[in-house]
């Protein structure tokens, strides 16, 4: 059966497909503000720790989306407050919360009575097994995402920009700084759900870091990487479909490969296009 | 307090961790000065400002701006800081930096007014910069990246501007057009300027301020070369100028 049969007839693949525009959307939104205030490790960070989140949920009974999302935001809190609170140790802090997060995953796991867990999906994400409620709690995120950035885009660009203007100009820095990891969390989890944890900071941040190679500013940036994230998404479950590979390990090639690709050309792109003095 | 005073620094005192950077500084500007703060390096003139922005607090002492504390008044200041404290390579172009300027005047949620619009057009017409409205800022000189930042503190309209040594990147053709520029802008605002330069900020500034932990004033006519000395601790080769 071709992809093209499989689509019409398969629930599961129009899911898949359907994963993959929500979690396109997100990446290029939030994974605009991860390139150009260089927050990648910190993304990554909170990527990682979620395991101990979907860990006790499955060890509780309780949904892995929800526990993702609180653990999540906690990390992105923890993260955020100390960096806030003690400029200097902020790295430390990442690397120490992104393995005590795992640790704490993996033991709640190892832990849970009954037929074990496939840990591999949660690592590696499995978005052609993905359920109608998950895609609901996924399109609720990206809403939440599309809102908020909306609303303050202002405020989040000088922030990201130049924090000591902003506090001149009267904007609470920290709060904006805090919301903007909190959304960053909520994308980690958006993303988990079709590239699982570990592939996650390529989604990320691959399509945000080849639209800014072509854009000027900010928004066309996010047009232009929202645009990205859904075409690596939706070309990495076709292309994987009739080979039978993984989905999210294709995703993420075909997303380096373009960022290869792009960072090559751009160069002559931008040589054709030298700068009026 | 005179009617006229615009900033107040009223017997302040700061240090980091360590010796004092500012003992016991007192200070009042009036409205429509041109104030020159000279010093050596160290000597706490950027501290100074900080202050009076509300970016840090004094151990002791009191300022205050426009009548209110520093964080209150800080909306009717303009500053244009030493180094830019943003990465260069940011995908933004000069105009809507400059627009960033208006956060807090412009009360729209979404975009900008026409006449948020107008204010960026002005100020980067007094900064002659109008023609690189469109280029990313990575593109700029170190002048014209110093006249961006200049547009930016201006276009807000503000009472007061303050410029931490606005000229210490460029070359000294640019550094008189800019002085020359402050100088126009001194019609309507009040000028704080910190500079290393005494001898050549003294042609434009209506009076100086030298700050090495402690101040003293000067109008600009009585700079000696001995005031010098002593802010110094060792003779400056100084030019003479006339007003």
């Amino acid at each position: 059966m071709s992809f093209l049969e499989a689509i019409i007839s398969q629930t599961f693949l129009q899911h898949a497909l359907l994963a993959g525009v929500l979690a396109g959307i997100g990446c290029g939104v939030m994974g605009t503000y991860v390139v150009v205030k260089r927050i990648n490790f910190l993304a990554g960070g909170i990527a990682h720790s979620v395991l101990a989140g979907m860990g006790i949920a499955y060890f509780l009974g309780g949904s892995p989306v929800m526990g993702a999302i609180v653990s999540a935001l906690t990390a992105a809190l923890i993260i955020g407050w100390i960096k806030l609170r003690w400029r200097e140790g902020e790295d430390t802090i990442i690397a120490a919360v992104w393995s005590v997060g795992m640790a704490i995953g993996i033991i709640f796991i190892a832990k849970t009575p009954g037929y074990s867990v496939d840990l591999m999906s949660y690592l590696f994400g499995n978005i052609l097994m993905i359920s109608s409620g998950e895609l609901y709690v996924m399109l609720i995120l990206d809403a939440i995402l599309m809102v908020v950035v909306a609303v303050f885009y202002k405020q989040f660009l000088i922030v990201c920009f130049d924090e000591e203007f902003a506090r001149l100009r009267g904007v609470n820095v920290e709060l904006f700084y805090l919301v903007l990891l909190c959304l960053v969390a909520l994308t980690v989890v958006l993303l988990i759900q079709v590239v699982g944890l570990i592939l996650v900071i390529a989604l990320l941040t691959l399509p945000a870091a080849i639209a800014a190679r072509y854009q000027k500013s900010l928004k066309n940036i996010m047009m232009l990487a929202m645009v990205l994230g859904i075409f690596f998404s939706c070309a990495g479950i076709v292309v994987s479909y009739e080979p039978d590979l993984p989905a999210g390990a294709t995703i993420i090639l075909i997303a380096g490969i373009s960022y290869i690709i792009a960072s090559i050309s751009s160069r002559a792109f931008m040589r054709r296009k030298p700068a009026k003095s | 307090m005179k009617p006229d005073t615009i900033i107040k620094i009223d017997n302040v005192s700061f240090r980091f961790d360590g010796p004092l950077v500012l003992d016991h500084v007192s200070l009042n500007i009036a409205k429509g000065e041109f104030l020159g703060i000279v010093g050596p390096n160290g000597g706490g003139k950027s501290t100074l400002l900080k202050l009076v922005l509300g970016l840090l607090e004094p151990e002791s002492g009191a300022i205050s701006v426009l009548g209110k504390s520093p964080r209150r008044g800080r909306s009717a200041i303009g500053y244009v800081p030493q180094y830019a404290a943003f990465e260069r390579s940011f995908p933004i172009t000069v105009q809507d930096a400059v627009l960033l300027g208006l956060m807090g005047k412009s009360r729209r949620i979404f975009g900008y007014a026409n006449a948020d619009y107008q204010s960026v057009r002005n100020a980067l017409k007094e900064t002659e910069i109008g023609d690189l409205k469109d280029r990313l800022l990575n593109t700029l000189s170190g002048g014209q990246l110093q006249r961006m930042l200049i547009a930016r503190a201006l276009v807000s309209k503000p009472e007061i501007l303050i410029l931490d040594e606005p000229t210490s990147n460029i070359d000294s053709r640019v550094e008189e057009d800019i002085f020359d520029l402050l100088k126009r802008l001194n019609e309507r605002s009040t000028i704080l300027v910190v500079s290393h330069d005494i001898g050549f900020i003294s042609e434009y500034v209506t009076r100086v301020a030298c700050l090495n932990r402690t101040l003293v004033c000067h109008e600009t006519s009585a700079i000696s070369g001995k005031t010098i000395e002593e802010l110094y601790g060792s003779p400056v080769h100084m030019i003479q100028h006339s007003h």
